[in-house]
């Protein structure tokens, strides 16, 4: 049959020949591989390249200018005994811990208590979820200024008669990060609310019904069959919360600029003040590296839990 | 170019997704004006090779020609195709008249053309007034009318259709369904119809390619299929209810099973000496004789009533075969009741006997 | 018939409060109000300081409102107020914020969407490697990617200007503008794509006549996730801003209060820090539920 159409029209067949031809795979939609070349260069190019660059040079004796002379892990070493750096991760710790207890329970409770049919849902939810809206920056100024010994909230409740009132977080190194936390808290516990909301409204209307026909109480259903049924969004708002907290740095910035003395400096003020302060880019490239580990730390089993197991399941 | 006799052939078709074998060196002709269904339970592979005709998916090897042209690495745009989906996949944004004339505008078609072309097609599908509607407006049959609309103004020799009718209610789904064959009847295009609904393909086809992972277990007429179905799957795949199976063994022309003894006179073997083995009966519950028809079926059997389903205009009466379930289908005025004894006939020539291993016709 | 027409209407799902001054319901009600107080003070206290004049501050608490309004502050925090020797206020990072702004969130969601599309629908070997490190890439803290950016930015000869800094927004925006039109593309039922193809449309055909029309809404949710997390950006100004005059609005304001030189003005710096934080609040306020959708669609990975 092929042979009839060859005779018939040669040029056509030949033609036809030609594109017969399975063609190279590497251009077959071309222009959708051009337009995703930004895609390419920013994951290879920035992300792993970019990363790896750095990780490469925290081995150097870098300083001003960075320089390929391996040095092995004296910068680590340097680091880790660095009372700033130590202090640093110290603050980090204490600092975490309590935002990702907090913003966690609070943002469940309110998501909870928004999730009771109560009249004003939106009205309570645009007040909870507005400062988040707002950069760390503005927060970070905004809780300096209200902490302020001098006007805020020591001054008024002093003047109210309670003379020996003591409240000036921002000032006493010992409870300084809980000034920044009272802040961090207020910026960041609307994101979780509403992830909360959404995930209290993915459960289904039959739960409560079968809970109530089972007599469970309100309180227990929420902790007993509520809670764990949400435990891919306690995860995802743990990661999320997480990842924030390591980053954290702006809001520290703008309330006490790592301060008093070294009582809020926090990692990322490290890495910034050696690589573009301190000219010493090898303990400014080990730092931020040590801020990758910690990040993988977290991220490794959630991504386990979260993809590695579906797949086997 | 057309002098070719075939509109569509798939030559030694394969398709695999990593190890998944997909299609599996597929063979196919499909004649100049030719009604295709291609029938299948989800996941054997009919839509993929729609897909893979249509140039939406790449074959893994093989080739595919449309009318005597290889266009196996052609654009779908390219290949003289049209086609209608399950979902219809109208343009949302654009009219009916829009949508209708995305691909014309595409292929530079002058504007008086495009305007003679759709207004042709809507008179064809009688979608003259909704002409100016976006799809968001229109009813489920009204969209699928238009997305056939999209695939007429194309001008194109082949049709593919892709489940087009899955989406609608049962009512609809019946109109459009005749429709479609009116459609054909006038147009004479060659067709290419993926569904997994057996009533659409019987009363739509010229023929039927019945497919499971990926290969074709039957090519044939609609009749052919029903009556001389070549292996145990296509057997139970067509029909509704479905076909009655008893294992047992072919000793010498006569099917043995239990105290069931059916010698196997006017049955047209497919080959003209049979050894014994080890074989499936298939009788379809409508090829069962009750009542006064019993007398003129050569082999009677008498028989207890378990189960009755009345289904209006028919009867389906769950009977015991020895030890076995068995479908009859009686008549809907049937009066049996659960315990009643039935006596009913059946006639070998219009059973079928299938290989109990190799599940293949004898 | 309430429980039903609330579960369709996806509302609130919890059981019916009984009456409405239930011992529960006041409970319920006035921790809500608490915790509403405690998110609203800062608000009140910026507006309220903000319009004071320092004299009052200094005799009044944070909280009591002005006796005597005065605009003062806030004309002094946009055009006049002093850092160093340059007495021009707020105003020049608010218009460098804004150049910075413009273009960043133009071609950050215009590479996006591209992305997004084609990894649905035009799929290559190894298209969704490039995805999966894309995703990873947005939890990577973004110090150790610091100094090699401000190389590249060296050798393309653009640090240190709006243009070095508005690539760094486009590149550090990507992963999450990329999932959320990814996500959304994924939703567009696939047939339309094949539809087009056999219509003959390209890879540009479809996505400017198919893709982008139906994908309006979610560009909305992008362009308030973009213009509110590039606005409130400190870091990547600090860091890829060299001049002083080309600070952006972030860093000036933070240049502005947390001076060392000269006596705390704090009306000023309330009203400079509101004027800074304008511009998400005002977006926040008029999208409502598009911006909780944005968040989510960043948050929850689809």
């Amino acid at each position: 049959m092929a042979v009839v159409d060859q005779s018939a029209a040669p040029v056509s067949a030949e033609r036809s020949a030609a594109r017969a031809r399975k063609p190279n795979k590497l251009f077959r939609n071309l222009t959708a591989k051009i337009a995703m070349i930004p895609l390419v260069f920013v994951s290879v190019g920035v992300f792993v390249g970019f990363t790896i660059w750095t990780i490469v040079y925290s081995f150097t004796s870098s300083k001003l200018l960075p320089k390929l002379n391996f040095v092995g892990f004296e910068q680590y070493t340097r680091l880790w005994a660095d009372r700033r750096w130590l202090q640093s991760i110290e603050n980090l710790a204490i600092f975490g811990f309590f935002s990702l207890i907090l913003t966690l329970v609070v943002g469940f409770t309110l998501a909870a208590l928004l999730d009771r049919k109560i009249r004003g849902e939106d009205v309570f939810r645009t007040i909870i979820l507005y400062p988040f809206a707002l950069s760390f920056i503005v927060t970070g100024l905004v809780w300096q200024w209200i902490l302020n010994p001098q006007f805020g909230i020591q001054h008024i409740v002093q003047s109210l008669g309670w003379t020996s009132f003591q409240f000036d977080p921002l000032n006493n190194p010992d409870i300084v990060l809980y000034g920044i936390l009272i802040a961090g808290i207020w910026q960041g516990t609307g994101l979780i609310m509403c992830i909360m909301l959404a995930g209290l409204r993915g459960i289904d209307d039959d739960i409560w019904k079968a809970a109530k026909v089972d007599g469970i109480g309100t309180l227990k259903t929420y902790l007993r069959i509520i809670i764990p049924m949400m435990r891919p969004v306690f995860i995802t708002s743990l990661v999320l919360i997480a990842a924030g907290i390591i980053k954290v740095y702006d809001l520290v910035v703008a309330q006490t600029s790592g301060g008093p003395g070294l009582a809020s400096q926090m990692p990322a003020m490290y890495v910034y003040d050696y690589m573009f302060g301190g000219q010493n880019l090898g303990q400014g490239f080990a730092a931020s590296t040590m801020m990758l580990v910690t990040v993988a730390i977290i991220l490794i089993p959630w991504a386990y839990l979260e993809f590695g197991g579906k797949k086997r399941g | 170019m057309s002098t070719s006799k075939y509109s569509v052939q798939i030559k030694d078709l394969d398709l695999a997704f990593g190890a998944v074998k997909v299609l599996n060196s597929l063979d196919l002709d499909i004649g100049e004006g030719e009604f295709l269904v291609l029938l299948g339970s989800s996941g054997c592979g009919k839509s993929t090779l729609l897909n893979c005709i249509a140039g939406l998916l790449e074959p893994t090897d093989g080739e595919i020609w449309i009318k005597g042209e290889n266009v196996t690495w052609k654009e779908p745009s390219e290949r003289g195709i049209g086609m209608v989906f399950q979902s219809y996949a109208l343009y949302p944004q654009m009219t009916v008249e829009g949508n209708m004339s995305f691909g014309l505008k595409n292929a530079r078609v002058p504007a008086d053309e495009i305007k003679k072309r759709v207004a042709r097609a809507a008179a064809v599908l009688q979608i003259e007034p909704l002409l100016q509607r976006k799809p968001g407006a229109l009813s489920g049959g009204q969209r699928q009318r238009v997305a056939i609309g999209r695939a007429l103004v194309r001008d194109v020799d082949v049709f593919l259709f892709d489940e087009p009718l899955s989406n609608l209610d049962a009512k609809l789904r019946a109109d459009l369904r005749v429709e479609i064959k009116r459609l054909h009847q006038q147009l004479k295009n060659t067709m290419i119809y993926v569904t997994h609904d057996q009533v659409e393909a019987m009363t739509l086809a010229d023929r039927i390619a019945i497919m499971k992972s990926g290969n074709i277990m039957q090519l044939s007429t609609p009749d052919e299929i029903y009556n001389r179905p070549q292996n145990k799957y296509v057997a139970d795949f067509i029909g509704s209810p479905s076909m009655n199976f008893i294992g047992g063994d072919l000793e010498r022309g006569t099917f043995k099973s239990g105290g069931i003894v059916l010698p196997m006179t006017g049955y047209q073997f497919a080959a003209p000496q049979v050894a014994d083995r080890p074989a499936t009966i298939g009788i379809r519950p409508e090829h069962v004789a009750t009542g006064a028809l019993v007398a003129a079926a050569p082999i009677k059997l008498d028989t207890v009533v378990d189960l009755v389903e009345p289904m209006g205009s028919d009867t389906l009466v769950w009977i015991k075969l020895g030890d076995m379930p068995f479908r009859v289908r009686m008549d809907g005025q049937a009066r049996v009741h659960h315990g009643d004894h039935l006596t009913i006939g059946i006639d070998p020539s219009k059973a079928s006997l299938f290989d109990t291993k190799t599940e293949v016709r004898l | 018939m309430a429980d039903t027409a609330a579960s369709t209407s996806r509302g609130p799902r919890g059981p019916k409060p009984k009456r409405i001054f239930s011992g529960t319901n006041i409970l319920l009600y006035g921790i809500l109000i608490l915790v509403s107080l405690y998110y609203l003070v800062p608000l009140w206290v910026m507006i309220m300081t903000s319009l004071k004049t320092m004299p009052e501050i200094r005799i009044g608490n944070v909280f009591a409102p002005p006796v005597e309004i005065t605009f003062q502050p806030w004309i002094q925090a946009w055009s006049q107020h002093c850092t160093g020797l340059v007495c021009k206020g707020l105003s020049p990072g608010f218009w460098n914020s804004v150049q910075i702004l413009v273009p960043s969130v133009i071609l950050s969601i215009v590479i996006a969407s591209i992305n997004g599309y084609a990894l649905i629908n035009w799929k290559f070997k190894g298209s969704e490697v490039f995805f999966v490190i894309l995703m990873i890439g947005a939890f990577i803290p973004y110090q150790i990617m610091l100094y090699p950016m401000v190389i590249m930015l060296r050798e393309l000869g653009v640090y240190g200007s709006l243009t070095g800094l508005v690539i760094v927004h486009t590149i550090f925006g990507m992963p999450i503008l990329t999932l959320l039109f990814r996500n959304y593309f994924s939703s567009v039922p696939e047939e339309l794509f094949k539809a087009a193809r056999v219509d003959g449309a390209g890879f540009w055909g479809i996505y400017f006549r198919i893709m982008l029309p139906m994908a309006l809404p979610i560009f909305v949710v992008a362009i308030i996730l973009q213009v509110t997390g590039i606005w409130n950006d400190f870091l990547f100004g600090v860091v890829f801003i060299s001049k002083a005059e080309n600070y952006p609005m972030t860093v000036q304001l933070n240049n502005i209060v947390n001076s060392v030189q000269g006596i705390k003005e704090y009306n000023v710096n309330m009203a400079a820090t509101l004027l800074t934080g304008l511009v998400p609040l005002v977006v926040y306020f008029l999208s409502g539920k598009l911006f909780v959708r944005g968040i989510a669609a960043g948050a929850v990975k689809g």
